[in-house]
C-alpha cells in the first residue's frame, strides 16, 4: 500500500535575523533581535516607527542567469520568496531546473507549490511622478490621472504586484508545472498553504512540493494600516530590542516585519526512494474560523483558535501528553495572546503546564503571511537539535496566559511540535510537526 | 495525517450569485439564454479619460437588503458585499441557516468550512493619493516620507483599510453562516474561484467537511485596477459599443471586458447532502491544476499547462474527453488566451474537438476576475440542469485560426449531462473543474 506520509525535506527562510535558516536558527538560539527603526523608508509620524527588516542583499545573486531580467517584475514580497525558496531546494538535494537545468532530477508534473501571500502594497514612490502629473491646484484629479498619470507608470506594473506572482516566479525559475496555489488568509496564510500542499502530495495530486510564505510588511501603508487596526506597539519606538513582548504582563502590541519561508514537502516514498534526508513529518493540520460579531477582534475565549488545535491533534492522531513544544501564534497584542492562551488551555488541558512554549516574534517581528513558515521551520530545527532556545523579552505571565513560556534553554527529544496561527479577518489554523524516526508502518 | 481520502462523492445543493446580470441566479440564466450584456459605461468612478471607459458593473445592489444583520458588515468591500448576498442565496437553497447563533438546521458547524478565490478591496484612493501627492518631492523625483507620513495618518480610517485584504471576503462569510471548519481564501488571479472550488470539493473528499461554501467575490473596478489592466493592454478599448466589446474568439477581439461580483456554491458530501435529504443539483466530478512555469507575462504558447489542468481534471473525474458534452471556457476576447485556449482543447479533445460545443459566457457577463471561474460553474450546472448551451455572444467575424464550435450567438437546446470548465490566470495559473449531472450509483 502506497503510504500518504508527508514529510519534510528542506527547509529556507530569510528573516530579520538573516538570510538562511542557518542565521535564523543562530538568531533564535542566542535571543538575538530582529526589530529596529525601520530603515526602508523614514518612519516619521507613524505611531509605530519600528520593523523587522531583512539584512541586504542582492536579488539577482538568487536568481538563475537567464531569468536575471525577471527581477525587475518582482516586488520585495516576490523577491523573499524567490530567495527563501532557492535555498529550500538546495537544502533538499533535488536538483531543479533552477539549481542545475543539465542534472534536474524532478519530475516537473508531479511537482506543486502552494505559496501564501499578503495583500502586497505597491510602492508609492513608484506611482510619484504619476500622481504628481495628474494634480489641481494640489489635488489629485482622476480624470488627468487617466488622461497623464497613466502614461508614466511601466506597463507590467500590475504583475509585481498580484499575490500569486510569488509561486509563479518560483515556478518558473524551479519548473514547477503541477498544482500551483496562493492562499491569501494573511497571518494563517503560510500555516493552511503547508496544510493544503501535505494534503496534495498526501492525495497524490504530486510527489513534491514546495511551500511556505512571504511577505513584505515594511511599507508604509502597510505598517500604517496596522497602527489603525490598533495592533502595534507604540511609545516603544526607543527600545526596539524590548518593545515585542508575547504573552508577558508588559506587552503594548506587536511589531511588523518581512520574511520568507518555503519548505519542501515529500511523500515519504519519494523521499526514502532518493534517499533523502528527512528532517521531519507533518503529522496533523487543523484549521477553523473566529466568529466575533466585533469580527475586527478575536472571540475573548479563542474558540476559532482551540477548534483549530483539536482538529490539528486529532488528525496527528495523538494527545496533549505527546506534545514537547508549542510555538504560539503569540504577536504580543495583549488581548490575542489572551484568546490564543485560553485557547490552548481549552484544548490541551493540564497538559499544557508541562510543554514547553516559545513564542518567536518578539525577535522575528510579526512578518504577515510568513510568519507561520518562521515558526515551522524553527520548529523543526528545534526537533533536529533537539532544543528549545529561551524566550526573549519575557518575564512575567500576563494575567490569564497559563502558559509554561520557555525561560531557560531546554535540551531534549522533541517527538511532536504544534504551530499555530490566527489572523484579523478569523481565520486559524495549526499545524503538528512530527520528528522522523524512520517507522513507515504507523 | 491520520484524516484518509474518502470516496465521498461531491455534489452541489445550493447556488448563489451577484453579478452584472443580475443578483440572483434565475435572472442570471435568463440574460445568459437571451443574450443580454452586462456591460455599460464605467459608473463606480469617473474613468472618461482612462485608455477605457466601460465595464460590466453589478448595478442596483445594496447588501443591506439581502441579509438581516447588515450593521455586522457595515464598511466592507464591494466584493464583501457581494459575497453576503450570494452566499445568503446559495445557504437558503441548501437549507442552511445563515445569521443565527443557534442554528436548529442539524448542521455542525466544524463541519462547514468556506472557500472562496477573493480579492483585493478598493483602496482609499482620496486618502492614498493625498498620501503620495503630499511627501513628493518633484525635483529630487522621491518621497519625504515623514511628509506623506502625516497625510496618512490624518486621513486613513481602520475600517476602510483592514476591508482591503483579501481574506476579509471569507471572513464575512464565516460571520454569516457561523463556519468553524475549515476557511481559506485564495488569489491565483483569474483563476482563483475555480480552484477554490476544486480545492474545496478535495477537503470534502478527504473527510475534513461535510459542506463547504465555496466560489469567489471580487471587484477591481477601481482605479488601480482599471489602471494596471489598461498598462498590460488587456482590456477592450472599444468605448463606443460596451455591450459587443467582449467578443471571444472573433477576429476582432480586442481585450476583455472587465466585471465584478460574487458567486457562491454547497459543495457538499453525498452522505450528508442525502441525511438531510436535500435536493442535488450535480456532482462536481474531478479537478485538475497546473501551473504553466514559462513566464509571469504571457501564457504557454502550446498552452502546455491548460493541457495539463485539463488531462487532471478528466483523470481525477475517471472521464475521457468522449464523455465531455460542453465546455465552458476561460474565452476572455483577448487575443492571447481565445488562441491557446483553443489550442489547448485541440491537443485533449483531438478529433472531437471540432465536435464538442465550446463556449464563452464572458461575451455577456464580462470577466469577473477572481469570481468569473464560480459564475461560470453555477452557469455550467444550469447548463446541464436545463440541457441548454449557452450562447458566445457578439461572434459575427469568426477568427479564421480558431475553428471550434463556439456556439455563436445563440443558446443550443441539447443533451448536457457532463461540462468542462476552464478558468486560466496571469502567471499561468490553470484550474479545470468538471461538472456532472446527479445520478445516482
Amino acid at each position: 500500500m502506497t503510504s500518504s506520509r508527508v514529510v519534510i525535506t528542506g527547509l529556507g527562510a530569510v528573516s530579520p535575523l538573516g538570510l538562511t535558516v542557518d542565521e535564523l536558527w543562530a538568531g533564535l538560539s542566542a535571543g538575538r533581535c530582529g526589530i529596529a527603526r525601520i530603515k526602508a523608508f523614514d518612519p516619521t509620524g507613524l505611531p509605530c516607527e519600528l520593523g523587522g527588516e531583512v539584512p541586504p542583499y542582492r536579488i539577482q545573486d538568487h536568481v538563475p542567469k537567464s531569468l536575471r531580467k525577471s527581477v525587475k517584475l518582482m516586488c520585495r514580497d516576490i523577491e523573499l520568496a524567490v530567495i527563501a525558496a532557492k535555498e529550500a531546494v538546495a537544502n533538499s538535494g533535488l536538483i531543479t531546473k533552477g539549481i542545475d537545468p543539465e542534472k534536474a532530477n524532478v519530475d516537473p508534473m508531479r511537482f506543486a507549490i502552494n505559496m501564501g501571500a499578503g495583500m502586497i502594497s505597491c510602492d508609492l514612490e513608484e506611482l510619484g511622478a504619476a500622481t504628481a502629473a495628474s494634480t489641481v491646484n494640489g489635488q489629485f484629479d482622476i480624470r488627468k490621472w487617466g488622461r497623464d498619470g497613466i502614461r508614466q507608470i511601466t506597463p507590467l506594473w500590475l504583475l509585481k504586484y498580484l499575490p500569486n506572482m510569488l509561486a509563479c516566479h518560483i515556478g518558473i525559475i524551479h519548473d514547477i508545472q503541477g498544482p500551483s496555489n496562493t492562499i491569501t488568509c494573511a497571518e494563517a496564510s503560510a500555516h493552511l498553504a503547508i496544510g493544503e500542499a501535505a494534503q496534495i502530495v498526501a492525495r497524490g495530486s504530486a510527489d513534491v512540493a514546495l511551500t511556505g510564505a512571504a511577505e513584505a510588511k515594511v511599507n508604509m501603508m502597510v505598517m500604517l494600516r496596522q497602527d489603525l487596526v490598533k495592533r502595534t506597539v507604540t511609545g516603544r519606538n526607543d527600545t526596539p530590542e524590548t518593545a515585542c513582548r508575547p504573552f508577558d504582563t508588559d506587552a503594548a502590541g506587536s511589531v511588523f516585519g518581512e520574511g520568507g519561508g518555503v519548505l519542501m514537502l515529500e511523500s515519504l516514498d519519494h523521499a526514502r526512494n532518493r534517499g533523502a534526508k528527512i528532517l521531519a513529518e507533518v503529522a496533523g493540520i487543523g484549521q477553523s474560523h473566529n466568529i466575533n460579531p466585533a469580527y475586527a477582534r478575536m472571540e475573548p475565549d479563542g474558540a476559532g483558535i482551540r477548534i483549530a488545535v483539536e482538529k490539528a491533534m486529532a488528525d496527528a492522531d495523538i494527545g496533549p501528553d505527546e506534545l514537547d513544544l508549542i510555538i504560539p501564534h503569540g504577536t504580543g497584542v495583549p488581548n490575542d495572546d489572551l484568546a490564543e492562551a485560553r485557547a490552548l488551555e481549552a484544548a490541551l488541558g493540564s497538559a499544557l503546564n508541562r510543554i514547553p512554549v516559545w513564542p518567536t516574534k518578539s525577535m522575528l517581528s510579526t512578518t504577515g503571511a510568513a510568519a507561520g513558515a518562521m515558526d515551522v521551520i524553527a520548529a523543526v530545527r528545534a526537533m533536529n537539535r533537539r532544543t528549545i532556545p529561551p524566550a526573549k523579552n519575557f518575564a512575567k505571565l500576563a494575567k490569564g496566559c497559563n502558559l509554561n513560556i520557555v525561560t531557560q534553554r531546554r535540551d531534549g527529544a522533541i517527538r511532536y511540535a504544534l504551530c499555530c496561527s490566527h489572523t484579523f479577518g478569523g481565520q486559524t489554523a495549526a499545524v503538528v510537526l512530527k520528528a522522523f524516526e524512520g517507522d513507515a508502518t504507523k | 495525517m491520520r484524516t484518509p481520502n474518502t470516496q465521498e462523492r461531491v455534489v452541489i445543493t445550493g447556488m448563489g450569485v451577484v453579478c452584472p446580470l443580475g443578483h440572483d441566479v434565475d435572472t442570471l440564466w435568463q440574460a445568459l439564454l437571451s443574450g443580454r450584456s452586462g456591460a455599460g459605461k464605467t459608473t463606480i468612478f469617473d474613468a472618461s479619460t482612462f485608455p477605457t471607459t466601460f465595464d460590466a458593473e453589478v448595478k442596483g445592489y445594496d447588501f443591506h437588503k439581502h441579509i438581516r444583520h447588515p450593521e455586522l458588515h457595515e464598511g466592507c468591500s464591494r466584493g464583501s458585499g457581494f459575497v453576503l448576498g450570494a452566499a445568503a442565496q446559495a445557504c437558503r437553497q441548501a437549507g442552511i441557516e445563515v445569521e443565527t447563533i443557534e442554528p436548529v438546521d442539524g448542521i455542525d458547524r466544524t463541519r462547514v468550512g468556506i472557500y472562496l478565490g477573493a480579492g483585493e478591496g478598493s483602496l482609499d484612493n482620496d486618502s492614498f493619493f493625498a498620501s503620495i501627492i503630499a511627501g513628493w518631492d518633484a525635483k529630487q523625483q522621491r518621497m519625504v516620507w515623514s511628509r506623506s507620513n502625516r497625510m496618512a495618518v490624518e486621513r486613513m480610517t481602520a475600517v476602510r483599510e483592514l476591508e482591503q485584504e483579501p481574506n476579509m471576503a471569507a471572513g464575512h462569510t464565516a460571520m454569516l453562516i457561523g463556519s468553524r471548519g475549515p476557511v481559506r481564501s485564495c488569489l491565483t488571479a483569474c483563476a482563483a474561484s475555480t480552484q477554490a472550488v476544486g480545492e474545496a470539493t478535495m477537503l470534502i473528499r478527504r473527510g475534513q467537511a461535510d459542506i463547504m461554501i465555496a466560489g469567489g467575490a471580487h471587484s477591481m473596478i477601481h482605479p488601480l485596477g482599471i489602471t494596471g489592466f489598461n498598462l498590460l493592454t488587456a482590456l477592450s478599448q472599444r468605448n463606443d459599443s460596451p455591450e459587443t466589446a467582449s467578443r471571444p474568439f472573433s477576429a476582432s477581439r480586442d481585450g476583455f471586458v472587465i466585471g465584478e461580483g460574487a458567486a457562491i456554491l454547497i459543495l457538499e458530501s453525498l452522505t450528508s447532502a442525502r441525511k438531510r435529504g436535500i435536493p442535488i443539483l450535480a456532482e462536481v466530478a474531478g479537478y485538475g491544476s497546473s501551473s504553466d512555469a514559462f513566464r509571469v507575462t504571457d501564457m504557454h504558447e502550446e498552452g502546455r499547462g491548460a493541457v495539463l489542468a485539463m488531462r487532471a481534471a478528466l483523470a481525477d473525474a475517471g472521464l475521457t474527453p468522449q464523455d465531455i458534452d460542453y465546455v465552458n471556457t476561460h474565452g476572455t476576447s483577448t487575443a492571447e488566451n481565445d488562441s491557446i485556449e483553443t489550442l489547448a482543447i485541440k491537443t485533449v479533445f483531438q478529433d472531437r474537438a471540432r465536435q464538442v460545443p465550446v463556449s464563452s459566457i464572458k461575451s455577456m457577463l464580462g470577466h469577473l476576475i477572481g469570481a468569473a471561474g464560480a459564475a461560470e460553474i453555477i452557469a455550467s450546472v444550469l447548463a446541464i440542469r436545463d440541457n441548454i448551451v449557452p450562447p458566445t455572444m457578439n461572434l459575427h467575424d469568426p477568427d479564421p485560426k480558431l475553428d471550434l464550435d463556439y456556439v455563436p450567438n445563440a443558446p443550443r437546446k441539447m443533451p448536457v449531462n457532463t461540462v468542462m470548465k476552464e478558468s486560466f490566470g496571469f502567471g499561468g495559473q490553470n484550474n479545470v473543474v468538471i461538472l456532472k449531472r446527479f445520478i445516482e450509483l
